[in-house]
């Protein structure tokens, strides 16, 4: 199906009309203020406000999520075509032509993303309370933690590509400072500034998008820009849609910018699960998503988000295989399941919602992983490596139940969420046609296998086997503060994708934004069945590998492929060989050119203007005083002269 | 608008201060050690106080100022040498306000922050710190802000002239006498190289007087007079490239630049601010104010190699910065790489463009006047400014490390903080008009992450280095001078539009001259209309 021929199929997304905010719309400022206040006050408020800040940051982000409800709520009383409402807050940037402002746009996609984000945002900041309770800077942390909340919300219900940088912008610097926030850990802050120079290679793709969008549109807002795209060729759209996608790599860790996830899990588990697994991470999507009035009319841009999606979902998933780290195997997976959504979205209208949805179920059950393994670490003396896991079902079974209901909901199990998100996206990129799209949905499906592989493999490693712990180590379930957040995160991965999808629910709801998708075939379809099969065929393997078998302490040393997935699959290998070397030497070359080149052909000149370079080697020995008064008594006389030989 | 003469009255205020210091006893063998400093208190108490009096004046002019009102308000204009046409002549527009007004509230937070620099501690460790007049080292201060408010407020260019060369001395002797390392040689390099360029300035300025008498009617040296005259276009290009070359020295621009990193390592951070934060801004107010407005077919036809200069110093100072060992040094470079930025955003020659590098010289004199002085609370405690000799300090100090960090986000234009404003509209303006210069002017934003975020993390993290394992949280005193400015760095990113609307006005004034419109098409409601058949 080309792009052309999908958009016949589909009804246009700027059928909807954006309307001026009512009522109660207009506290939705509380939104952000909620979060904002809370991380002035935690990281202002310094030592004074240790004994409480966690609970402030606590009360903040669930603030904000009782706003997100109500603006839900009452969004669903409009009907669809009046879902998409506009709050001006204030005249930002006023500059002739670029008029921005800071705006805020409730609409059905907008509001998805905000209940995401302080929902599960809420429930990791609940559980952070006891997973930081030794750490003595835990209110710093929640005013980090806020502070993320207020960028991340400002990234996605700005009504312009500007404030949505500045949320883009601003969920970098909370990665940066939350990654590093152990920063007396060099390996911390190495990983925190890689992680924010790489997001900054993508931002450069973002700002160029949003100054071609000015340059081509004259604005910068969602409803200028979409307005006027109809009227832009066809190379300026697909310029455009391809610097959104180098935005996106960045900030959602698909290739090429992918190295800097995995080292960012240095951060602490929560920030893993919220930052780096269910909201920051999922951002390049929604760009995408946000930007389909621009790829409906760039079908080249959307093929190149496609592929990208599809080589990091296997790159990912391969990736997953090999780590021994239990938060890198699952970094892994996060690059691999925003793969799906880039895919999904990168197949256009058919794909959008899909995208969404997968987004969303993945939120749920990504960050129920995460907080499993989180409090695995915390009761295990900070252990990560699952070679020194195993047997830690009957001593840790609430963790074991959460953990296995959100591993049966990414593998795609039925009735579990991730069958109901992830099959779809197969069967959309199958349905794609022709020789790119049998590509693209045999690497989803394909995926889908591995996935089962490396899950499964987890799964065994940490849960079942022999007790391979170290013998500081005394596992044990986690207080309450802990675990139910993790019970509520695996409600979720088992009822999410289901509620989202049966009867297209979530499709009509985002209709409005992105269109209407032909209807699918529901969900029981051969290719479905074909994806169990691979799935069941990837767990088998894994557990005849890891579970039949003793799972050794130390890592063998593997196949050839196995050592490159363990190297990230040479990512910082390539990084470090092609840009980072190369750059340290021009660093040093410029720096020494600078000193010896320029400098010293100006001081040549100057030499030389000064008659004899005697005379420069003096100001370079030390009659240097009276030279510059020899010079200011000359200039002072100049001057003097000029004003007095007429007086 | 009183008749009051605000603008004089706020620029002579800092040279009665540097009187009052004056009386102030200096050093006497009769004086006791105690007395001594009980006398050097005292002469940075009165600098102190004129300079916030001369801030309340400047608070005072930026409210009284009507952005719609005529081109230069509290203007005055008396003769001076009548026999050449030289004027007394002030009064400002909406860039000189916004420029006086940074001048003013840079200078308090400076004297604060200064107030122990003049007895030398900040030297490497084991060199005896020389004894030096720390009345001395006031007076030159308050003298040369009225020498910036001056320089700002001007509308002759012959007054204009003097205040730009005479701006040269007291910092001369501020890097000379006051300064570390090799300070006579900076101090010298600096003086050389502004001296060449006002000299060229000079010619031209006079030749501007020159061609401005014609018959009967005398020359003049008003600015707004001369902006009507009728050059040819080589003349113009003559002139352009006199004025042009004295304030791409000032400002500076690639590759006139070398002679800052030396100076502004030479100096006290305080001395630093000065120079970097509004000394150098003179180069690029020039070049808007009277490059561009009296020589606009010039200036039309020098913007293509300008532009490359500009990108090139954007690009070429950033890289250096990265490689930089010292702290000072690095911040010297990035403040090249901003000059760039700026001076592309004046050339770009858009609304956006002018604004944006207009804010961006406010800004930047905040951003990097934090970040220098900052730097100079650590170097005073370790007595190094080595990147190297630093590890470690957010754990001892995490107020001075946190505000650290947020002058250095300012410093790579992170949004929220005032630099992305001002960046973004350069960047932007620069796009509508000249997309490859743009886009590779872009690219710094990679590079700025760089070279902050690696100072951050050799300075501040990694474990406690024995030597930092005392160094001590910032004062109060030096919480007092850098507060503000990081205020100002997060106020003015959140709500930019008081400024920008003084600004506006302006900028539009000078592009109706040089005879530029934006080059952005019709604004998308009326497309709408047309385009939106689905």
């Amino acid at each position: 199906m080309t792009g052309s021929l999908a958009a016949t199929l589909v009804r246009p997304a700027m059928a909807l009309t954006t309307l001026p905010a009512v009522g109660a719309q207009h506290a939705a400022w509380l939104l952000l203020a909620f979060p904002a206040f809370g991380a002035i006050v935690l990281l202002l408020g310094g030592k004074r406000t240790n004994a409480w800040g966690h609970l402030l940051g606590v009360a903040m982000a669930l603030g904000a999520f009782v706003v997100g409800v109500l603006a839900f709520v009452q969004m669903l009383g409009y009907p669809a075509s009046q879902r998409s409402r506009d709050l001006h807050l204030y005249s930002w940037i006023p500059v002739a032509h670029f008029q921005v402002s800071i705006g805020l746009l409730l609409d059905p996609l907008s509001i998805c993303f905000v209940l995401l984000i302080t929902g599960v945002g809420s429930l990791i900041h609940i559980y952070a309370i006891g997973y930081m309770s030794h750490d003595p800077e835990r209110r710093r942390f929640f005013g980090y933690l806020n502070l993320f909340i207020t960028a991340m919300l400002l990234l996605v219900l700005s009504d312009n590509y500007v404030g949505l940088y500045a949320g883009w912008e601003g969920v970098g610097l909370a990665s940066y400072l939350l990654i590093g926030f152990w920063q007396y850990k060099p390996s911390a802050a190495v990983a925190a500034k890689k992680a924010f120079i790489a997001n900054r290679v993508g931002d450069v793709g973002l700002s160029l998008a949003i100054m071609a969008m000015f340059a081509t549109f004259g604005s910068v807002s969602f409803t200028g820009v979409f307005g006027a795209v109809g009227g832009a060729s066809h190379g300026v759209t697909t310029a455009i849609g391809l610097l959104l996608l180098l935005g996106a790599t960045g900030k959602s860790a698909q290739l090429p910018l992918q190295s800097w996830l995995l080292d960012a899990m240095e951060g602490p588990t929560p920030v893993s699960a919220l930052i780096h697994a269910a909201t920051m991470v999922t951002a390049g999507v929604y760009l995408i998503v946000r930007s389909a009035p621009i790829f409906n009319l760039a079908p080249d841009a959307r093929l190149a988000v496609a592929i990208v999606g599809a080589v990091t979902l296997l790159f990912g998933a391969i990736i997953g295989c090999a780590k021994d780290d239990i938060k890198k195997a699952l970094a892994g997976s996060t690059m691999s399941q925003i793969g799906y959504m880039m895919l999904a979205a990168g197949l256009g209208p058919i794909g959008y919602a899909l995208a969404i949805a997968h987004l969303l179920a993945h939120g749920f059950f990504k960050a129920g992983l995460f907080l499993g393994a989180g409090s695995i670490k915390h009761s295990m003396n900070d252990e990560v490596d699952m070679r020194r896991f195993g047997g830690l079902a009957t001593v840790m079974k609430i963790t074991f139940v959460t953990f296995g209901f959100a591993y049966l909901a990414i593998i795609g199990i039925p009735p579990f969420s991730g069958f109901f998100t992830k099959d779809p996206i197969i069967d959309a990129a199958y349905s794609r046609g022709g020789v790119s799209g049998a590509l693209l949905g045999t690497a989803a499906l394909l995926g889908a296998g591995i996935t089962a592989f490396y899950m499964t493999r987890i799964m065994l490693m940490t849960f079942t086997g022999k007790r391979r712990w170290e013998d500081a180590a005394h596992p044990h379930e986690v207080g309450p503060v802990m675990t139910s957040p993790m019970i509520i995160l695996a409600i979720g991965s088992l009822g999410a994708g289901g509620f989202l999808m049966i009867s297209n629910r979530l499709i009509n709801f985002l209709a409005p934004v992105v269109g209407t998708p032909p209807l699918s075939h529901g969900f029981f379809t051969p290719l479905s069945f074909l994806s169990l099969a691979l799935v069941v065929v990837g767990g088998a393997l894994a557990w005849a590998m890891y579970g039949r078998r003793e799972v050794p302490v130390t890592a063998p040393h593997g196949n050839p492929i196995t050592v490159a997935a363990r190297k990230d699959l040479y990512g910082d290998a390539f990084n470090e060989s092609v840009l980072m070397r190369p750059g340290q030497w021009l660093a040093r070359l410029s720096v020494f050119f600078d000193n010896r080149g320029v400098d010293g052909l100006v001081n040549t000149l100057a030499a030389t203007l000064g008659g004899t370079s005697g005379r420069m080697r003096k100001v370079q020995t030390g009659f240097v005083r009276s030279y510059a008064l020899s010079m200011l008594v000359g200039a002072v006389l100049l001057i003097g002269a000029l004003l007095l030989v007429r007086l | 608008m009183s008749n009051f003469p605000w603008l004089t009255v706020t620029g002579a205020v800092p040279l009665v201060g540097a009187l009052a210091i004056a009386l102030v006893p200096g050093r006497s063998a009769a004086a006791d050690e105690a007395g001594q400093r009980a006398r050097d208190r005292l002469a940075k108490q009165i600098a102190l106080v004129f300079s916030l009096i001369t801030l309340a004046l400047s608070l005072v002019m930026a409210v009284e100022f009507k952005p719609g009102g005529p081109r230069f308000q509290f203007a005055q204009t008396y003769q001076w040498i009548p026999q050449f046409g030289v004027h007394y002549a002030v009064g400002v527009d909406g860039i000189a306000l916004v420029l006086i007004v940074m001048t003013t509230i840079l200078m308090p937070v400076v004297l604060l922050a200064s107030w122990n620099d003049a007895e030398g501690l900040a030297g490497p460790a084991g060199e005896t710190p020389p004894r030096r007049s720390v009345k001395t080292y006031f007076i030159l201060m308050m003298v040369l802000e009225t020498m910036m408010i001056g320089v700002f407020g001007a509308t002759d260019v012959f007054l204009f002239y003097v205040f730009f060369e005479a701006m040269l001395i007291p910092m001369y002797f501020m890097i000379g006498s006051y300064g570390v390392g090799k300070r006579q040689y900076a101090a010298v390099k600096f003086l050389l190289y502004s001296l060449l360029g006002g000299l060229l300035m000079l010619v031209a300025v006079i030749a501007l007087y020159v061609y401005s008498a014609s018959g009967n009617r005398p020359g003049t040296f008003l600015f707004l007079p001369l902006t009507h005259l009728a050059l040819s276009a080589t003349v113009q290009k003559w002139l352009f490239l006199g004025f042009f070359i004295a304030f791409a020295i000032k400002a500076p621009l690639w590759p006139f630049h070398t002679w800052l990193p030396d100076a502004a390592t030479a100096a006290q951070p305080g001395a630093a601010v000065l120079l970097v934060g509004v000394l150098d801004k003179v180069g690029t107010f020039g070049m808007l104010r009277y490059c561009l407005e009296l020589f606009p077919a010039g200036a039309h036809y020098f913007t293509p190699v300008i532009l490359v200069l500009a990108v090139a110093g954007i690009l070429y100072a950033a890289i250096v910065a990265i490689g930089q060992k010292d702290m000072k040094r690095l911040i010297a470079y990035t403040s090249v790489s901003h000059f760039g930025l700026i001076i592309l955003g004046v050339f770009a020659m858009t609304s956006q463009g002018q604004v944006g590098a207009t804010l961006y010289m406010v800004n930047h004199g905040f951003a990097t006047g934090a970040l220098f002085l900052i730097a100079g609370f650590l170097i005073v405690r370790r007595r190094s400014s080595q990147i190297a000799d630093f590890g470690g300090v957010q754990k001892v100090a995490p107020v001075l490390a946190g505000l650290f960090l947020i002058s250095g986000l300012a410093g790579l234009a992170l949004p929220g903080l005032s630099t992305f404003v001002s960046e973004f509209l350069v960047l932007i303006g620069t796009f509508t008009r000249y997309e490859v210069a743009a886009i590779f002017a872009t690219l710094g934003i990679i590079l700025a992450a760089i070279y902050i975020l690696w100072m951050y993390q050799r300075t501040m993290t990694g474990p406690v280095r024995d030597e930092v394992a005392a160094m001590p949280d910032l004062r109060a005193r030096e919480l007092w001078a850098v507060g503000p400015l990081i205020a100002l760095i997060i106020v003015l990113g959140v709500y930019p539009r008081p400024v920008i609307n003084i600004i506006n006005p302006a900028v539009h004034q000078t592009l109706v001259h040089v005879r530029s419109t934006d080059p952005v098409p019709p604004h998308p409601a009326s497309a709408l209309k047309n385009g939106s058949n689905p």
